[in-house]
């Protein structure tokens, strides 16, 4: 089963490769993992996303929670949440080709971020799958480059993760 | 505010905590840690022959005493040398604190002399590590790694201090803080009461009960209580490896130690409970066996500080997350305050069956070892310890057969007077161990007892005993053979001895120890043995190496069949399963 966990950590160095370490030595999976500072800047913030039974899930969870520098943490995926995911995708976009692509880029509400003659840089904002639907209806010998951020995601509603 | 150094500053922090000990080997980049050390009265300093030999002493002295050990090396190599050491600490949760020097912070990452990342390389193996930027973070930091240290699930702790943080010429405002707060660090207090309440009433209704004790009883400090509980219930008792001594070894109510080399009646009321108390526990594959195996008619109530401990690898049904002591003091009012007993008639049925279990294959209704002939029988050897120092010595070990010989037959009635290294295994901990335990106590007797293999793995320390005064006994059960390795080649590869045996390369161990200055002693034959035994144990003021010849072909049993087995399948002979 497919997890978004989310972390809140203080902003230290080395915070970052104990978390990233700690999946590593325990044999867990990590699918995708992003992180930046917060509104307070000795916080970080950290999505995660992986794959485990309920029994991995709960062991990666406490185990999370055991890192000192480990603030807090959610399993978001446990109730009505939010998730992101932003695509950059570099696309060959020639003659008829360009009109073909600004139209699946309108479709899909993305932007066209850049341009040259010969290609289009499109960003797209949206879930995992609807970033997988983009890049499937581009076609794969359009693309040229692709980079995701990994997910971002928070609670729906008035929860919050703080301190 | 007084000004001080970097150096100045650690020394000072660590004497402010209360370090009156620390274990170290220095290098350039501590050298002006330890001029800071020379230069002050408070803290005794020891210099080991090799670091991980500083870790080891570290870790004995903080099993024995409850008190983190200290630790003090350089970098790069200094620093790696330590890692054995830190593990060992980290797999059976004993506070430690390890200072590394580290090269001048902007020469990391050149590849320095000496450089090695050792918050990275130490990572996986400690509980948390520090990197000190500025000296004015010194105070703080030590303070932290304590607190971390000491609380909670303990554990090593390692501070890497760049070699410019510590620099005399630059001076800063020194103030230990004398409270901490951590807002991502809370470990676990009390328990919580629906939960012991669940659990009080389980163990009432319990017909075959097992306490499962573990080192976390030990560590906690819960020893008392967890006896006050046992007798109060009139349960059974088993104690992990490294939880020996956490209940008393000579009452009946010990079943003696349970797993791979737990005793058959120990194994097999395990397997038939229907209720089992563990505490301080982690339900370790040398104790479970396989796991889809594990005690099927068992409900399980688990107590433990680390949450994350709790169902890892046995579901609990009834898991509590607080200290040992605190959870077990809360058991015994409830059971102080209820009239409710358990069933009599069921429990005495119950402990009718397990001294008809003791009666018929049990390890100390009768000797399961050969008692004519004139080869000394390890087994025997240890009983003449445990007779001799009257069950009351610090036993340090080594690992492999002496070990669960020693874990089998030296029956603890203290919590700390057993220090082994369970859960990592390491070899070559048991010397350094016990010249940390007789720092700590030097009026007391002090084993180590170890094998011809194990103890050439840090057998430099015996130059550290020499040198500080530490009269320890090195009990040698020599049989020219790595021989837990040998009994596995014997039982699972057709008697293959693939490179466990020494042939004729053992040194003189008699003459070893005379070189560095201690007493030497060989033991091989039945009729000496006792007589040799109390004329070494007489003597108090010298280190005493007794290399006792045993018989080589003698296997450790119990021993669970393995693999699929479950806690009551065990060879208890060479010809004889259960």
């Amino acid at each position: 089963m497919r997890r978004i966990v989310s972390v809140l950590m203080e902003n230290e160095p080395g915070a970052l490769s104990r978390v990233v370490g700690l999946f590593s030595q325990r044999g867990y999976n990590i699918e995708s993992l992003t992180v930046a500072p917060t509104e307070d800047p000795t916080l970080s913030r950290l999505t995660l996303v992986t794959i485990g039974d309920d029994h991995k899930i709960e062991q990666v969870t406490k185990n999370l929670n055991k890192l000192i520098d480990v603030v807090k943490l959610v399993d978001l995926t446990e109730g009505s949440h939010i998730e992101r995911e932003l695509l950059l995708v570099k696309v060959r976009a020639t003659g008829a080709q360009r009109d073909e692509v600004k139209r699946s880029v309108d479709i899909f509400r993305g932007q066209i971020v850049d341009v040259t003659s010969n290609m289009y840089t499109v960003q797209v904002a949206g879930t995992g799958e609807k970033l997988d639907a983009f890049l499937q209806a581009l076609g794969e010998h359009t693309i040229m480059e692709v980079v995701r951020s990994g997910v971002s995601g928070i609670a729906r509603g008035e929860k919050v993760l703080s301190v | 505010m007084e000004l001080l150094s970097g150096g100045d500053m650690l020394v000072r922090a660590l004497q402010d905590e209360g370090v009156d000990l620390i274990f170290g080997y220095p290098g350039g980049s501590a050298l002006h840690i330890y001029d800071a050390i020379f230069r002050q009265k408070k803290m005794k300093h020891v210099l080991v022959r090799h670091e991980q030999g500083a870790t080891h002493a570290a870790d004995g002295y903080a099993r024995s005493t409850g008190k983190a050990g200290v630790v003090l090396v350089t970098s790069g190599p200094g620093a790696t040398n330590a890692i054995t050491g830190i593990a060992t600490a980290y797999m059976d949760s004993i506070p430690m604190v390890v200072i590394s020097g580290q090269v001048p912070s902007d020469k990391i990452g050149e590849d320095a002399f000496q450089e090695t990342d050792m918050v990275g390389c130490s990572r996986p193996i400690v509980k948390h590590s520090f990197l000190v930027k500025n000296a004015e973070e010194i105070p703080t930091v030590v303070k932290k790694a304590f607190y971390i240290a000491n609380t909670g699930r303990p554990g090593p702790v390692v501070i890497d201090i760049p070699k410019d943080v510590t620099n005399p010429a630059d001076r800063f405002p020194y103030r230990y803080p004398e409270k901490l707060r951590m807002r991502s660090y809370t470990p676990a207090g009390k328990g919580h009461t629906g939960q012991i309440r669940k659990a009080i009433a389980l163990l009432l209704s319990a017909k075959r009960p097992v306490i499962y004790a573990g080192g976390g009883v030990v560590q906690g400090d819960g020893s008392g209580l967890l006896t006050e509980l046992a007798q109060r219930l009139n349960f059974p008792v088993t104690n992990t490896l490294m939880g020996l001594g956490a209940y008393p070894g000579s009452d009946r109510r010990f079943l003696g130690m349970l797993g791979m080399h737990g005793t058959f009646e120990a194994n097999t009321a395990m397997h038939h409970a229907d209720v089992i108390l563990a505490v301080g526990a982690r339900f370790d594959d040398r104790v479970t066996n396989t796991p889809g195996k594990f005690c099927p008619g068992a409900k399980i109530i688990h107590i433990d500080v680390d949450p994350a401990s709790i169902s890892k690898t046995i579901v609990a049904d009834v898991p509590i997350v607080g200290t040992v002591k605190s959870v077990l003091g809360d058991m015994v009012e409830m059971l102080k305050g209820t009239d409710e007993q358990p069933d009599q008639s069921a429990i005495v049925d119950w402990w009718r069956q397990i001294d008809d279990w003791r009666e018929r294959h049990g390890i100390y209704a009768a000797p399961r070892y050969r008692t004519d002939g004139d080869m000394l029988m390890p087994q025997e050897v240890i009983r003449a310890v445990h007779e001799i120092t009257e069950g009351d010595a610090f036993v340090t070990s080594d690992v492999g057969q002496h070990q669960m010989f020693a874990a089998q037959y030296y029956l603890f009635d203290k919590p700390r007077r057993w220090i082994n290294s369970g859960g990592l295994g390491t070899m070559g901990f048991g010397l350094p161990a016990a010249l940390g335990v007789k720092i700590a106590h030097p009026d007391t007797d002090v084993v180590c007892v170890t094998g011809e293999g194990s103890i050439q793995m840090c057998i430099q320390e015996l130059s550290t005993a020499t040198q500080y005064h530490l009269p320890v006994k090195i009990l040698c059960l020599n049989n020219q053979a790595l021989g837990m390795v040998k009994q596995w080649q014997e039982m699972q590869y057709e008697g293959r001895l693939s490179h466990s045996v020494y042939e004729e390369s053992l040194p003189d161990f008699v003459k070893l120890a005379e070189a560095y200055g201690h007493l030497g002693m060989k033991i091989e034959h039945r009729d000496e043995l006792h007589g040799k035994l109390r004329e070494a144990f007489a003597i108090k003021d010298r280190t005493v190496f007794i290399d006792v010849y045993v018989d080589p072909s003698e296997h450790v049993y119990p021993m669970q069949v393995m693999p699929n087995g479950s806690m009551r399948d065990m060879w208890l002979s060479k010809t004889e399963r259960t």
